[in-house]
């Protein structure tokens, strides 16, 4: 496979998205809003909690820039499946001498870097103003540690990775980008569970076993939706069976 | 150039294309002719690599189709005009030429001078800044051809370019397509456009599953004429035709069929040339005046709606 070809793809990708206000809007605005909202409130809230809760309260709302990581990918990843396939663009892409993998992986990219680089910025913020909005309650700055390093380097990756194969797979069966998107936009049903378990204290997200446990399931989850879409992202099929 | 034998394809039950044996010489613009459903794009598709066959061979160049390690060669060699423009509306005309000349692995200076070239032949050069999706349904066309030349191929495969088209941006990219064949290059063209097919192709292809026929537009025509007796004087008359003058023409040898309409007398003969002084003598001897005397020959739809009607074989 040559990198080289999907990157031609991914930059052709991004500079479409550029001229797509609500992408750019949606991915670059919603990261940066949680940011300042989520130490907004706990700030206020704070107040009233001891320690041991923030504590718990924390690495919980930072797993909640992984439920965005899946969410953001899906616009912009049914968009690059489905909005060819609605330009009818596939075929021409499709005749020229790239492999389906370079394209998918082209795809692939551009649906994956630019939510992961809003999220990542966003949650950076949100660690900063965090810190200084707890430091006075704890004591010390809570953010970074060994937990919030699982949970954006290695959590939020494999979620965004998982979105965009999981739009791919629902690109293909669908014949507009916002059907592509509404089915696609599902992927955030299970880190919401995670998450609501997490306030639930059913599981407790600042504890590193059980990130590195989501993040296996997380892995195996991936590997199994690669063989999906890869199979599903087949020129034949998609010149033949996609509607 | 291009080289196939017995390719077929089945989508399940349905057979696409079956058996279909032809050769497309280097140079030569190819007309593939046939109804809706005849199997053309398929062939084209199978031909780009783009969907496998079923069975039999097909080669482009010294390239096998269907075989994994050639496909990348012969899709870096062939340009394809798909049916539908498929161009990406957000991007300008200029960005869309570059972005496949990227692909294809053109220099930047080889992308720079030929999407100067293509855009200024087709007349879009000076709306090269503008999105591709602000154009009109002839310029998105031309911009499609711009495309698939992007990377100078050595075989062009178009998909009905001009189907769906106002007569001027038909007539503006059937002579865009003259331009490349004065350049020799290999076109394969599908096509349901009849006057076009004569007017540009070399030789055509009449498909309906099966090949049924191939040959040169004057080829076709000649063996229908020479196997189905369609070539047919037109007698003018001064009055209506009587009863004895359709009888004397009926009673002479070589004759394929009488109709008569007013005072039009159409004569189905195998070889007017030689059999028309009889005729007009028949004529006169019955008593009847003529006006004027025409060979018309079967046009080429004429041979394509015998063809595709019967589905049967022939060629020259």
């Amino acid at each position: 496979m040559r990198l080289s070809q999907s990157w031609i793809i991914a930059a052709k990708d991004f500079k479409t998205f550029r001229r797509k206000k609500s992408i750019v809007y949606l991915v670059a605005f919603i990261p940066l809003f949680v940011a300042i909202l989520i130490p907004t409130v706990i700030g206020y809230v704070g107040r009233m909690k001891t320690p041991a809760e923030l504590v718990v309260l924390l690495p919980a709302f930072l797993f909640f820039y992984v439920i965005l990581g899946a969410y953001l990918s899906t616009p912009i990843a049914s968009y690059t499946i489905a909005g060819e396939k609605l330009e009818k663009s596939l075929e021409p892409l499709l005749a020229t001498p790239t492999t389906d993998s370079e394209i998918l992986f082209g795809k692939g990219m551009a649906a994956f870097f630019p939510p992961l680089a809003a999220v990542l910025g966003g949650s950076a913020l949100f660690m900063l103003l965090m810190d200084l909005t707890t430091k006075g309650k704890l004591g010390y700055y809570y953010f970074p540690d060994w937990n919030s390093a699982i949970v954006i380097l290695l959590l939020l990756p494999l979620a965004l990775l998982m979105s965009v194969q999981v739009n791919v797979i629902m690109s293909s069966r669908v014949t507009d980008v916002r059907a592509g998107q509404q089915l696609g936009a599902l992927t955030v049903v299970p880190f919401i569970g995670v998450y609501v378990a997490g306030e639930l204290d059913l599981i407790n997200l600042g504890v590193t076993s059980n990130l590195v446990i989501i993040a296996g399931a997380l892995v195996v989850v991936d590997v199994l939706l690669f063989f999906v879409s890869t199979a599903t992202f087949r020129r034949e099929e998609i010149l033949t069976r996609w509607k | 150039m291009i080289e196939t034998k017995n390719l077929t394809k089945r989508f399940g039950s349905l057979t696409a294309v079956d058996n279909l044996t032809l050769t497309v010489n280097a140079g030569e613009v190819f007309g593939f002719l046939g109804p809706n459903g005849a199997g053309k794009t398929t062939t084209v598709r199978m031909l780009c690599c783009l969907i496998s066959k079923t069975s039999g061979e097909a080669r482009i160049a010294d390239y096998d189709v269907g075989k994994e390690a050639d496909a990348l060669k012969i899709r870096k060699l062939i340009g394809l005009v798909p049916d539908s423009v498929g161009l990406y509306d957000d991007l300008s005309a200029y960005d869309n030429l570059d972005f496949y000349g990227k692909l294809y692995r053109c220099t930047e200076t080889q992308r720079k001078e030929n999407i100067q070239r293509f855009l200024t032949m087709l007349g879009l050069w000076e709306k090269r800044d503008l999105m591709a999706g602000t154009f009109s349904k002839g310029m998105k066309q031309k911009l499609a051809i711009a495309r698939a030349l992007i990377h100078e191929p050595e075989l062009l495969f178009m998909d009905e370019p001009t189907a769906n088209l106002d007569p001027e941006s038909s007539k503006t990219v059937r002579d865009f397509i003259l331009e490349l064949k004065k350049e020799k290059r290999t076109i394969f063209l599908n096509t349901h456009n009849l006057d076009e097919a004569q007017r540009i192709c070399d030789r055509i292809g009449i498909l309906s599953t099966k090949l049924i026929a191939t040959g040169t537009p004057q080829e076709l025509e000649k063996a229908l004429s020479s196997g189905g007796g369609t070539r047919k004087t037109v007698v003018l008359l001064q009055e209506q035709a009587t009863d004895a003058i359709l009888a004397g023409v009926r009673k002479l040898p070589g004759v394929g069929g009488v109709t008569t309409e007013g005072d039009k007398l159409e004569v189905a003969l195998s070889d007017p040339d030689n059999q028309n002084a009889a005729v007009i003598e028949a004529i006169v001897k019955a008593g009847g005046h003529i006006q004027s005397v025409t060979i018309v020959s079967a046009s080429l739809e004429d041979v394509y709606l015998k063809l595709v009607k019967e589905g049967g074989g022939r060629g020259p």
